[in-house]
């Protein structure tokens, strides 16, 4: 008898332990991601594996990049700390599963914006952080300067998991070139293959293309060409079903942005709180109650401009100063002939 | 009535248990799949797929459906299992036996072959192959032809195409050639049992595989081509071949460390089986006067191969569940296509994930039928 007992304690147990999952997964549904980012102290974060520029870890473990400072720019929103983040490498294979399982609750990782990812899998795309477009590097040796140079035969080197292999596709279709395709699941194995002569051509984002560049045996024996086949709207993902941590990603964006359309930057911030301008004080938290919508103080945009900067330091700190891409092009202010441009903090 | 409650109960309440967890973890996706808004179906795999792949045994392009896709990866794991697998055990029968040598060098070779590739994670092993022996390969410009007619280079190894005419009247001519040999052989061992009178069987047999497909060449009207690869060039300093057939450098070197690495397992296999077989066995066999090479034949492999069997059944598993490394080099396997790319593309991770799993249960399944059909065939036949 006594053997069943114990049997029927470790069911009875089991049984208990499955039911709290379930009601609690059943509860709960009004921002969840918050109270639980509150609860925990930090901000889980999905970033890359390793592309310098967007997000990047050093010897001693600390992440830069201007993917990374979307992440810093809400834990110093909803904690007061842009420190408290929990970063979480990915590859392009496992980030969407990773979001959606709700093992991270941003997903900031040069991820492009597609109507099938938004509309299918679970998720929402919450703004532009970077403008981007496909291009293809080659050998300068190799003496093609175009990709109308490219000729029947080709072997392209790239990654699996992402919309480059199928502009890849669309763009040998639509020269009717036929090629080799040659994937890898991770970066840094393309990189490897390409650089070793494996393939003629290494294939994605020109912003990760000028990144990637940098890890060669010898950059300056490579060359980006000019064409861009495709258009990568790069930026944040969050899980669909919580709108309110929804908009505290998108606002934290915004703010940046902004900021930097305002003129205010990390150094400044605390002296525009007396400015005249009444659209520079709700961005620095001297107006209006710009926090309580999403259950947060109203210092919260301040906080992100004083600790991570506006979009245009975060820029200049991560890309145009590790020399990846100087020129802003497409990621410059509309103000300033750019396409830069959100909706107003108001 | 008490007897039968205490045998059933236990297990009552464990299938119970398995059936409430499996239910939980069913309900639980369900609820949060509804929750995140993921709609589960397999629908998809009629879907055009849209993305290329590298190599591929059927015709294929992005303007197939997932289930084409599905199907190019599956081929592509099992071309690369089967090669692994003969590989495989060719070198580990040799290994195993030379392991086995009196001669000190032989011995000490095989052991140290063994020690050596056995120790060393697989995934390094791969990426020593892919990458560092890549690197060494010359470009397609600078490749030394081989036998003037192949080119190994860092973009693959090319070599000549066999263009055939009338090649069904030579796959009879092998056919009959394979029929022969196995009537005259089953023949043969009649008339040794009866009369004790030894024939040539396997000079007979070589005779045969070659004259009767000599013969279709000659008398049958069949005529056999080749296309030899051409260099071609695309760019200044980028070359390829055209032409032949192309065996991509991945496939080459996930079929090479798969297959150098699960030799070593086979190859202790083959020598556990043959010291598994008694001494006086091989001394008895010895007395009774027949050669070395018919007691290892006769008396030795029959026994030894009982003892093999099971445990290369699982090195056989184990050589197809790892190919599925190939994601790391961009072999486009069943993981790499479709729980990699078309996984990513279409978002249904429970659906592909549960597709490549069940495939590859039945992979493995049916490799482990096949084995073990064999390993009773080959059991002590009680009379």
């Amino acid at each position: 008898m006594f053997k069943y007992l114990k049997q029927l304690t470790s069911l009875v147990a089991m049984v208990a332990v499955l039911f709290t999952f379930t009601t609690e997964t059943m509860a709960a549904k009004k921002s969840k991601t918050l109270k639980n980012t509150q609860k925990k102290g930090f901000v889980r974060c999905g970033v890359s594996q390793g592309l310098p520029g967007f997000s990047n870890a050093d010897a001693a473990g600390n992440w830069t990049g201007i993917d990374v400072d979307v992440c810093r720019a809400v834990a110093a929103a909803v904690l007061g700390d842009a420190n408290k983040v929990k970063f979480t490498p990915l590859s392009a294979k496992e980030r969407f599963t990773a979001l959606t399982s709700g093992e991270i609750d941003i997903l900031s990782r040069n991820t492009t914006w597609t109507l099938s990812r938004d509309a299918d899998i679970g998720l929402t795309f919450v703004g532009v952080n970077f403008y981007d477009g496909q291009g293809f590097m080659v050998r300068k040796s190799s003496g093609i300067t175009s990709t109308s140079q490219f000729k029947d035969g080709i072997s392209a080197c790239t990654n699996i998991g992402t919309t480059t292999e199928l502009n890849m596709r669309d763009f040998f279709n639509s020269k009717g070139i036929s090629y080799e395709p040659v994937a890898f699941e991770k970066a840094d194995e393309v990189v490897a293959a390409y650089d070793a002569g494996r393939c003629d051509t290494y294939t994605t984002d020109k912003s990760g293309l000028a990144a990637q560049r940098t890890k060669m045996t010898n950059p300056d024996d490579h060359i980006v060409l000019p064409e861009t086949v495709s258009k990568e709207p790069l930026g944040p993902v969050v899980r669909q079903g919580d709108s309110v941590w929804e908009d505290i990603v998108r606002w934290s964006l915004n703010t940046m942005i902004e900021a930097e359309e305002y003129g205010i930057t990390s150094a400044n911030a605390d002296s525009m709180k007396t400015s005249d301008n009444p659209q520079i004080k709700r961005l620095v938290g001297a107006e209006g109650e710009m926090g309580a919508a999403f259950g947060l103080d109203n210092e919260w945009n301040l906080r992100i401009i004083k600790q991570v900067g506006n979009y245009g330091e975060s820029y200049k700190r991560n890309i145009a100063d590790t020399g990846i891409l100087p020129d802003r092009g497409p990621n410059e202010l509309w103000t300033k002939g750019g396409i830069l441009y959100v909706p107003p903090s108001r | 009535m008490n007897f039968k409650l205490k045998d059933i109960g236990p297990q009552l309440i464990t299938v119970l248990a398995v059936v409430l967890v499996f239910g939980f973890f069913t309900y639980n996706a369900q609820v949060n799949m509804e929750n995140r808004g993921i709609d589960f179906g397999y629908g998809f795999l009629s879907q055009e797929s849209s993305f290329d792949v590298q190599f591929s045994l059927i015709e294929y392009d992005g303007s197939h459906s997932y289930f084409r896709a599905y199907l190019v990866g599956l081929l592509n794991t099992i071309l690369v299992s089967v090669i692994g697998i003969v590989l495989a055990t060719i070198l580990g029968v040799i290994v195993g036996i030379a392991r086995l040598s009196p001669n000190y060098l032989i011995n000490k070779f095989a052991a140290f072959y063994v020690e050596f590739f056995r120790n060393i994670p697989l995934l390094l092993q791969i990426f020593f192959w892919y990458f560092a022996a890549l690197r060494a390969l010359p470009l397609p410009q600078d490749a030394e032809p081989m036998l003037g007619i192949s080119y190994l280079t860092i973009k693959g190894l090319y070599v000549p195409a066999f263009i055939w005419q009338n090649f069904n009247i030579f796959f009879y001519s092998v056919v009959a050639a394979i029929i022969a040999i196995i009537v005259i052989r089953t023949y043969a061992k009649k008339v040794q049992e009866n009369q004790g009178k030894q024939a040539p069987v396997l000079l007979i047999s070589i005779g045969l595989i070659l004259i009767l497909p000599l013969l279709s060449f000659l008398i049958g009207g069949v005529k056999l081509s080749f296309e030899i690869p051409v260099l071609k060039q695309l760019a200044t300093t980028s070359f390829i071949y055209e032409g032949g057939v192309s065996l991509p450098p991945e496939l080459i070197a996930l079929a090479l460390s798969l297959s150098l690495y699960t030799a070593t397992f086979i190859a202790e296999c083959v020598r556990a089986g043959i010291q598994g077989v008694g001494k006086g066995q091989k001394e008895a066999a010895a007395s009774i006067g027949l050669n070395p090479n018919q007691v290892l034949k006769l008396v030795v492999m029959p026994q030894a191969l009982r003892i093999i069997i099971p445990p290369t059944t699982n090195q056989y598993l184990n050589l197809t569940k790892n190919s599925s490394l190939a994601a790391a080099i961009a072999y486009p396997d069943l993981v790499l296509v479709f729980a990699g790319t078309a996984l990513m593309q279409t978002g249904k991770a429970i659906e592909i994930v549960s597709i490549t799993m069940f495939t590859y249960l039945t992979l493995s399944i049916s490799i482990s039928i096949l084995m073990n059909w064999y390993n009773k065939k080959i059991a002590i036949q009680e009379k």
